[in-house]
């Protein structure tokens, strides 16, 4: 570690580049796909209000995989640096509490019932369902003025609780072939949603990314430890709720749309940290946008690489995710020697 | 004016830690909370900052309960320095201090002209703005104790309650904090802090509180407080007493079941 500490990049310059970033990103990902598609002529019948093939293309297809993925990321991106800062440990990540794994569960629950094959918004519905199930077993568990130990302990409960739930659906399975749906579908994709999913998790998520930077001065004084954070003036069981809630509400509807989409919340904000000068309530914003651009980036990446049926979206932002995991504890190690 | 705790008795796992212990310090005060290991200095600290409830008994802050203040006035009132001193070694230095002043700081608000200005205050008083630039992860042990005093320092409230301020600190640091303390306490603050070395606290404290098992033993000045009897009864140990340009002082030097040590 050099002595000087990086300084970090002044909040309104970064977070502007960061959003320009995004949507540029986002533009790219519109303007990405298998079949031909003239972005300005559609964009223009769009406005226009004409329904012509290209308007549409962009609006059911393009549109809101494009906005899924902002969105998914942003969460995923904030809820991790969100976590990591609650818990004080690099390695936290938006799955630590369990919600995730119980919103997949959620989700599988309505394939293996039948339920998402005769309605459309059946599988992000389970998936809230079963985040909203979590969290509320989370609080009941944690119950008021519960240590961080008793929080991580409680994820893990609900991880392996949730995890085993879904292994049993995949193992009653009818038929193989509902096997492999559920099993597809877990390893994460932006693929052939509709913007009725955007409206679905759209205010969910604007409630947790509201609720999760509400805690950033708090999250600041937490770096400091407990005693301390409590001394600043900081109520620390209303903001473990406030976290909790926040991520529940952000990453469980993620995953309920998207299924699981690792390493973004556990990568991204150790990428931006030195950016925002190492400060945890800096960070949340700077990483919903990191995690932003890295799904965005990926799912550009799967319909640009020559493989069909594309690759899982999950499946390459933990290929991209796990050497910048390979070098963080390269990085740490020198650092403690 | 004080902060006043009556008949606190704190309980932790079933086992009782304070036991009706009343305790108070006034502005332009230094009171050294003094004890063996275990004795309740540290908990009795946690009550009187207000992040410990007490089981029974209670304290106010210049008359008003921590309910009443609520938690933003409290932390602009009572700064509280924690003994272990976690912080994230990337941070920097003047980063850090600048935290002590998020009680006076609007949410979001970037720090105003009076927050850098405390903060420049507190650097230069604690004698560490040499290295405000620097991550904290690479300061010294005992450079890392004073930028910890300088952000409790930069919350300028006014009462201080320090936990072991100068654990792991070289003698003059050790001076050069006790000193600081005392200056801060003469410009008006009420500084309560928690110390294991009993010469330096009969030197630097207007008044000494001396914990025993839970219970308040003594309380007043350190001449009284720290008598034969006392050192031998409560710390197992007799000191060496002298004076020096009318300034009493005392030295622990022996154990008390070791007759032989020299």
């Amino acid at each position: 570690m050099t002595p000087q500490a990086s300084p970090g990049i002044r909040p309104a310059p970064l977070l502007g580049l960061l959003a320009l970033a995004v949507l540029a990103l986002t533009g790219a990902s519109m303007a990405v796909g298998y079949a031909p598609l003239a972005l300005g002529q559609a964009v223009a019948d769009l406005l226009a209000g004409q329904k012509s093939l290209p308007a549409l293309v962009l609006y059911e297809l393009r549109l809101p995989r494009a906005l899924l993925g902002a969105l998914v990321g942003f969460s995923l991106g904030m809820a991790g640096a969100a976590m990591q800062g609650l818990l004080r440990n690099p390695l936290a990540e938006p799955g630590v509490i369990g919600i995730s794994s119980a919103a997949a569960f959620g989700a599988v629950l309505t394939f293996y019932s039948g339920l998402s094959a005769s309605l459309a918004l059946a599988l992000p519905l389970g998936g809230i369902a079963g985040a909203l199930v979590a969290t509320v077993i989370l609080f009941i568990l944690l119950g008021r003025g519960a240590s961080t130990t008793t929080l991580i302990l409680a994820g893990v409960a609900l991880n392996s609780f949730a995890g085993a739930a879904t292994a049993l659906a995949l193992n009653l399975a009818p038929n193989p072939y509902a096997a492999l749906e559920i099993v597809f579908w877990l390893m994460g994709s932006l693929a052939d949603r509709s913007m009725n999913h955007v409206a679905l998790v759209l205010p969910l998520m604007l409630l947790g990314w509201v609720l999760l930077v509400s805690t950033a001065p708090a999250l600041d004084a937490l770096s400091l430890g407990e005693d301390t954070a409590a001394s600043l003036g900081f109520d620390l069981g209303w903001l473990r709720a406030r976290l909790i809630g926040g991520a529940a509400l952000a990453v469980g509807s993620a995953v309920a749309v998207t299924g699981a989409i690792g390493f973004v919340g556990l990568v991204v904000p150790h990428l931006l940290r030195p950016l925002v000068g190492h400060r945890p309530g800096r960070l949340l914003v700077a990483s919903g946008f990191g995690g932003a651009m890295l799904v965005l980036a990926a799912d550009i990446g799967v319909r640009l690489m020559p493989v069909r049926p594309e690759l899982k979206l999950g499946v390459v932002t933990a290929l991209i995710g796990a050497p910048f995991l390979f070098a963080l504890v390269q990085r740490l190690r020198r650092e403690a020697m | 004016m004080a902060i006043t705790a009556s008949g606190i008795t704190v309980s932790l796992g079933g086992k009782p830690i304070l036991q009706g212990v009343d305790a108070q310090v006034r502005p332009s005060e230094v009171l050294g909370l003094i004890g063996p290991n275990g004795a309740g200095k540290t908990t009795l600290l946690r009550v009187l900052a207000a992040l410990l409830a007490p089981d029974r008994g209670s304290v106010d802050y210049d008359g008003a309960a921590a309910r009443e203040l609520g938690r933003a006035m409290l932390a602009r009132r009572v700064a509280f320095l924690a003994q272990g001193g976690e912080a994230p070694a990337a941070l920097s230095v003047e980063a850090l201090v600048g935290f002590g002043r998020l009680p006076h700081r609007r949410p979001f608000a970037e720090a105003a002209e009076a927050d850098r200005q405390a903060v420049a205050r507190v650097l230069a008083l604690c004698d560490v703005e040499s290295f405000a630039g620097r991550a904290v992860g690479t300061l010294s042990g005992g450079e890392r104790r004073r930028v910890l005093l300088a952000r409790a320092l930069a919350v300028e409230a006014p009462y201080l309650l320090a936990d072991e301020p100068l654990a792991g600190l070289d003698p003059q640091h050790q001076l050069d904090s006790l000193q600081l303390l005392r200056r801060i306490s003469r410009g008006g603050t009420g500084v309560v802090v928690v110390l294991h070395d009993l010469a330096l606290a009969a030197r630097f404290c207007d008044r000494l509180l001396l914990l025993d098992r839970g219970r308040r033993v003594a309380d007043g000045p350190a001449a009284d407080v720290l008598d034969d009897v006392r050192l031998a009864q409560v710390f197992g140990v007799q000191a060496l007493r002298g004076a020096h340009a009318g300034e009493p002082f005392l030295m622990p030097w022996r154990t008390l079941d070791n007759e032989a040590t020299p």
